[in-house]
């Protein structure tokens, strides 16, 4: 009974508080999210990836890292591997399990940087106008207007490989999108009422921008970050594949593909698996994406 | 805005085409610079020595400090700027530390094969892509519009990599329909004159159809997989410019007027939607030009995203630079070019 009233409370057409308003429309959010299916398997798919990450060391059958040569190349579902083995006898489905880790670990970095560089210099070019405005907007432009991968090549090359420096290339490409949208945001809410009263009030441009202007911007970036996850993953997977991310022996998707391509004509499932894990998570990331447009953004989808 | 567009048109003498042309220009210029920009800088931090890598590590500190001069890194960082712009507008990228051949030899040599792939891959795209879209949008919410909108899914979310791997296992090693990784079979390297570069069009240029029928089995794979992935990016868009026009006043007229179906679809909707088409089209040319390098690597495919990455890995830096410095021009050029097609063919734009 209990809940049933929560439920109501939640529902309420005649919120009695900002918070309860808040919660009121988070609850709305989620009804039509959950209403979405495909939206609620990629979210059911990401649950499990976080899970499965962060119980690696429970769910793995063995170490991912120890070599067992006399049982290399083992196919799938033989005894004791059910993904089989790679090329140095290492349990493939150990090393997908803690492959998850460096995905998230990844794509959770790169989440956190590339939007937030994004925003800041966004709300500044917006905010600021003039000089300011033209100057970081034409340099938001020139990253726009550039290959994103092969920039991505240029720069790890610069840095050494490694994935702190796949992290850090693919954020360097990956903020000017964010900067757009943060910038629009800006400059439809600079002009309203409530910013002029609380500059009258004697806010400065510092509180103006970080208290009241990106609290605004941050739904439309959650938006397209996670339309954009699938993306990172990708290019983080590619970097890997190229052998520019993660290094040997660390279990990452993309390399694990570019070491199983060697024997992809004889020994399919060596570079196929990865492969499988690597389109999963990011159709999962596409398909919350998708939903939470709708949720968030409803004008942007069709 | 329109307005103070008009009245900036009246005091200015110039006619206002000039003012729209100087400023495309000068965007192209400051781009093209940022870009020069960057490479140069990445230049700089790297951790390769270029000196060292000229001379050698027992070379006597006298030779050292003549190549130091000699290479202009003892000038200001500006001044070397300058140099970088002014050997790059002379097409010199530096000589390869591999091969020891000017960079922008090898360039010349690998991109046809890569605008070959590319421009065989949009074909695909677009003919495919287009009509799916269409379709999805008239036949909107029926089992077509759901295989358009599968088909799009797929292609955002897989690698393209591990694609290629599988049709590669699939149509060549389980199958055999098609030519294995390279341009051509070994028995037929160079066997015809290299005029353009792309081996298609140099057959044909020889009316070698040997050759040409077993390019076209070695191109087919890689060019469907880029095919595929600008597919599902136009027919998407297709589908949602196509909904736009279909909800449009005038379709209901045409309609009501008792126009086909056929007529109303291909002759007024699409017709209204082809400067947007041709926007779509131009950026996913542009894409793909740069998606082909992961498809290159694993189709072994001599074009610049296989030269790219060889040098990466064999840390030849000018070769790297050089590469990305002209894919990225192209890339630039590309987004230009679908800029200005919107202004001529779009009235609105103007």
């Amino acid at each position: 009974m209990a809940d049933q009233t929560f439920r109501e409370w939640l529902v309420t057409d005649t919120p009695t508080s900002r918070r309860h308003a808040k919660l009121s429309a988070l609850y709305q959010g989620w009804l039509t999210f959950r209403s979405n299916t495909m939206a609620m398997v990629g979210l059911g798919i990401l649950l499990l990836l976080i899970v499965v990450a962060v119980a690696a060391p429970i769910l793995s059958p063995h170490d991912p890292f120890v070599q067992d040569l006399g049982n290399r190349l083992a196919p799938l579902g033989s005894e004791g591997h059910l993904l089989g083995t790679d090329s140095l006898g290492r349990d493939i489905l150990s090393r997908l399990i803690y492959g998850a880790r460096i995905t998230l670990y990844i794509v959770a970095l790169v989440a956190l940087i590339a939007p937030i560089a994004g925003l800041l210099v966004g709300t500044v070019s917006g905010y600021a106008g003039g000089w300011v405005d033209i100057v970081l907007m034409r340099i938001t432009d020139i990253f726009l207007a550039f290959p994103r991968l092969v920039l991505a090549l240029a720069f790890v090359a610069a840095l050494g490989a490694g994935i702190e420096n796949a992290v850090l290339a693919i954020s360097l490409t990956a903020w000017p999108p964010y900067a757009r949208i943060a910038r629009a945001e800006t400059l439809t809410i600079r002009s309203s009422d409530y910013i002029a009263a609380i500059r009258l009030q004697g806010a400065g441009a510092f509180r103006i921008i970080t208290r009241h202007i990106w609290p605004l911007c941050i739904s439309s970036l959650i938006v397209r970050v996670t339309l954009d996850m699938a993306g990172i993953i990708l290019a983080a997977a590619g970097l890997g594949f190229l052998g520019l991310g993660a290094q040997p022996p660390s279990p990452e998707w993309g390399a694990m593909i570019s070491e199983g391509r060697r024997f992809i004509l004889d020994h399919w499932w060596v570079a196929t698996m990865p492969g499988l894990a690597i389109f999963t998570v990011s159709l999962a990331f596409n398909l919350l994406g998708d939903g939470l447009r709708d949720v968030l953004d409803p004008k942007a989808g069709e | 805005m329109a307005l103070t567009d008009r009245t900036g048109e009246g005091r200015a003498s110039l006619p206002p085409w000039i003012k729209t042309t100087f400023l495309t220009l000068g965007s192209i210029a400051v781009t093209m610079l940022g870009l020069l920009f960057v490479t140069f800088i990445i230049g700089r931090v790297m951790p390769i020595d270029p000196v060292l890598a000229i001379v050698g590590e027992r070379a006597s500190q006298s030779t050292y400090d003549a190549v130091f001069e000699e290479l202009g890194l003892d000038k200001p960082l500006i001044v070397q700027f300058g140099y970088y712009i002014w050997d790059v507008l002379h097409l010199d990228f530096g000589t390869s530390l591999l091969n020891a051949r000017p960079v922008s030899e090898d360039i010349a040599r690998v991109f046809p094969a890569t605008l070959e792939l590319a421009t065989l891959g949009i074909f695909f795209g677009i003919v495919l892509g287009v009509p799916l879209g269409v379709l999805a949008a008239v036949r909107k919410g029926s089992w077509i519009d759901q295989v358009a909108r599968v088909v799009a899914l797929v292609g955002y979310s897989m690698p393209i990599f591990w694609l290629g791997l599988m049709g590669l296992l699939i149509f060549y090693g389980i199958l055999g329909w098609v030519g294995g990784p390279g341009r051509v079979g070994i028995f037929y390297v160079d066997v015809v004159p290299p005029v353009t570069g792309m081996i298609l069009i140099d057959a044909l240029l020889d009316r070698n159809w040997d050759v040409f029928k077993n390019a076209f089995s070695h191109i087919i794979l890689p060019a469907a997989l880029l095919g595929y992935y600008s597919l599902a990016y136009i027919s998407r868009m297709t589908r949602s410019f196509m909904l736009e026009q279909l909800s449009a006043e005038y379709i209901t007229t045409a309609r009501v007027k008792g126009m086909s179906e056929w007529d109303v679809v291909w002759k007024h909707a699409v017709k209204n939607i082809r400067v947007q088409l041709i926007t779509v089209i131009a950026l996913s040319y542009a894409t793909l030009l740069e998606g082909s390098v992961l498809t290159e690597i694993i189709f072994s495919w001599p074009g610049i995203g296989s030269y790219i990455t060889t040098a990466l890995l064999s840390a030849d830096m000018n070769a790297v630079l050089g590469g990305t410095v002209v894919v990225g021009l192209v890339f630039i050029l590309l987004n230009i070019f679908s800029d200005l097609l919107y202004k001529v063919f779009d009235p609105r734009a103007r």
